[in-house]
């Protein structure tokens, strides 16, 4: 058996490409330069996923409607399989997901892939969420209440 | 009843070319884009997405580029368009507390913990044209402020909860929700169950039904307790993995209602909640749909059920703008064979009051 990542590894790994504009890690596997073959298992498949709400933000679950999800399952020659589920329908972004996946239970390509890709991809959607949350912060209000003063 | 034509292939043809050569307007004018409508008409994609129940921007924008702007034709396309594919699976449930918010408010505490943040808003505005807008030109981006986009925003409903004069929300321990897609819609439905026709539900119904609640028809004292809007992750567990991975963000909107009750024999007063939830950010949704979740819990809280907003059956049957929309309109296709029949009918009694008529003169005449 390969060695392979954690699942708490696999788990942020996955997570990160996922939200990872498709075109950037498209860029970013092509930087990579020759990677290993992969047998394509699962061609990458367009489908549905219930999202779930819950009431109050906090309470009991309910189905507050469908996204459209891709899925792709790769192998490689030395048997480590991929997985990629990306949101919305971009085919070559879940196969990318799908090879970084199974590339990275090799210990040779572990550092590699995370330097070249995984840390990027997150500092970047760091970067994304720091400057929603800042435009937001300049929306900033204190209200005041005008209350009637003492004898008024 | 309607009874199948034949026919008219050639001019159902025609129809669909001048419905394109329409689509396409003056050839002079340069043809939108997806990418266009997504950004610049993104409230509509929001909307189409919302009602048409299925999250895909681009998919949300090619409906609108395809009806014309017709936002519930193009819902009615997006619906279609979903039953074509697989379903992989729900979603484990969202969790807004972990929102980047682009906005938050609350209408019931001033110095809510986060702050009033106001976010991109139309609230206020003078709603004067903007005829600047008529011009094409750069326009400026959007100022920033020293911002931490990794704390969690804390829960109005948490505050309250806290000392108990909030009802807390339902158990989360229900595991899977019941999926109106799934099973049809039995009534008395579960609270869950309402939420999703609701969520699906036609924003203009849900807004005239919860404006009703407010003008008197079933009044439940309504405050903002807070509405967010901004990108949460969505976490779903793949089959062949085993354990719950990110698999995208997604833009919500939601409002947390919180309402007055009186209390009852068993319960003390305390505050009850209404809940919305829309994709995108459309808050008038989220806001109309808190309004009539709470107004449909009369029932459960004992209140009387006396108005619309508050009839289940009345409320779940006729919320879906598809299903009105389908049948409504098919009010237009040949009904000939049945409006013969009517005829038939009409003209039949017609000659018989006629003949009545007409021997009740002669009587009188002869008298």
């Amino acid at each position: 058996m390969p060695s392979s990542p954690s699942i708490e590894r696999r788990r942020r790994w996955l997570s990160i490409l996922a939200k990872a504009p498709g075109a950037r890690l498209a860029s970013l596997w092509q930087a990579l330069g020759p990677t290993p073959a992969y047998l394509v298992l699962r061609r990458p498949e367009i489908g549905l996923v219930m999202v779930q709400g819950r009431i109050s933000g906090t309470g009991a679950p309910f189905c507050a409607g469908e996204m459209t999800v891709t899925r792709a399952a790769v192998r490689l020659d030395s048997g480590e399989m991929g997985f990629g589920y990306v949101r919305g329908r971009d085919a070559r972004h879940a196969e990318i997901v799908a090879a970084i996946d199974a590339l990275g239970q090799r210990p040779e390509w572990d550092e590699k892939l995370e330097a070249a890709i995984v840390t990027p991809l997150a500092h970047e959607a760091e970067a994304r969420h720091r400057l929603i949350a800042a435009r937001a912060a300049a929306t900033r209000v204190d209200f005041f209440t005008v209350a009637r003063e003492a004898g008024a | 009843m309607y009874v199948a034509v034949k026919g008219g292939e050639t001019a159902i043809a025609h129809s669909l070319d001048l419905v394109a050569d329409k689509r396409r307007g003056d050839r002079d004018v340069p043809e939108l884009s997806l990418d266009q409508i997504d950004q610049q008409l993104g409230l509509a994609v929001d909307r189409v997405m919302t009602e048409g129940s299925c999250y895909d921007r681009t998919l949300a924008a090619l409906a609108i580029k395809q009806a014309r702007g017709d936002l519930i034709e193009a819902i009615f396309l997006l619906r279609a368009y979903r039953t074509t594919l697989p379903r992989f699976g729900a979603s484990e449930p969202l969790d807004t507390t972990r929102m980047v918010a682009e906005r938050r408010i609350s209408s019931t505490f001033k110095d809510v913990p986060g702050g009033q943040v106001l976010g991109p808003t139309y609230d206020y505005t003078h709603r004067l044209l903007d005829f600047s807008l008529a011009a094409a030109g750069e326009r400026a981006e959007a100022p920033i402020a020293p911002a931490d986009a990794t704390h969690a925003l804390p829960r109005v409903g948490d505050i309250l909860q806290r000392d108990g004069l909030l009802e807390p929300p339902p158990s989360r321990n229900h595991g899977e929700a019941r999926d109106l897609t799934r099973d049809p819609l039995v009534l008395p439905a579960s609270r869950p169950l309402r939420l999703q026709n609701l969520a699906r539900g036609d924003e203009g119904f849900l807004l005239a039904l919860g404006y009703s609640t407010q003008r008197g028809y079933g009044n439940n004292h309504p405050f903002v307790g807070e509405i967010r809007y901004g990108h949460v992750p969505v976490s779903f567990v793949p089959e062949e993995l085993g354990f719950a991975i990110e698999i995208g963000e997604i833009d919500v909107t939601e409002c947390d209602m919180v309402n007055q009750f009186a209390g009852s024999h068993d319960v003390p007063p305390q505050f009850t909640r209404g809940y919305g939830l829309a994709f995108g950010h459309a808050e008038r949704k989220a806001m109309a749909m808190a309004l009539v979740d709470r107004a449909l819990r009369a029932e459960e809280l004992g209140e009387a059920v006396t108005s619309p907003a508050q009839d289940e059956e009345f409320v779940l049957a006729h919320s879906d703008n598809v299903e009105a929309s389908g049948f409504v309109q098919h009010l237009k296709l040949p009904h000939y064979v049945d409006f013969q029949s009517e005829l038939v009918v009409v003209r039949a009694l017609r000659a018989e009051v006629e003949k009545r008529l007409e021997q009740a003169a002669l009587a009188q005449a002869a008298e």
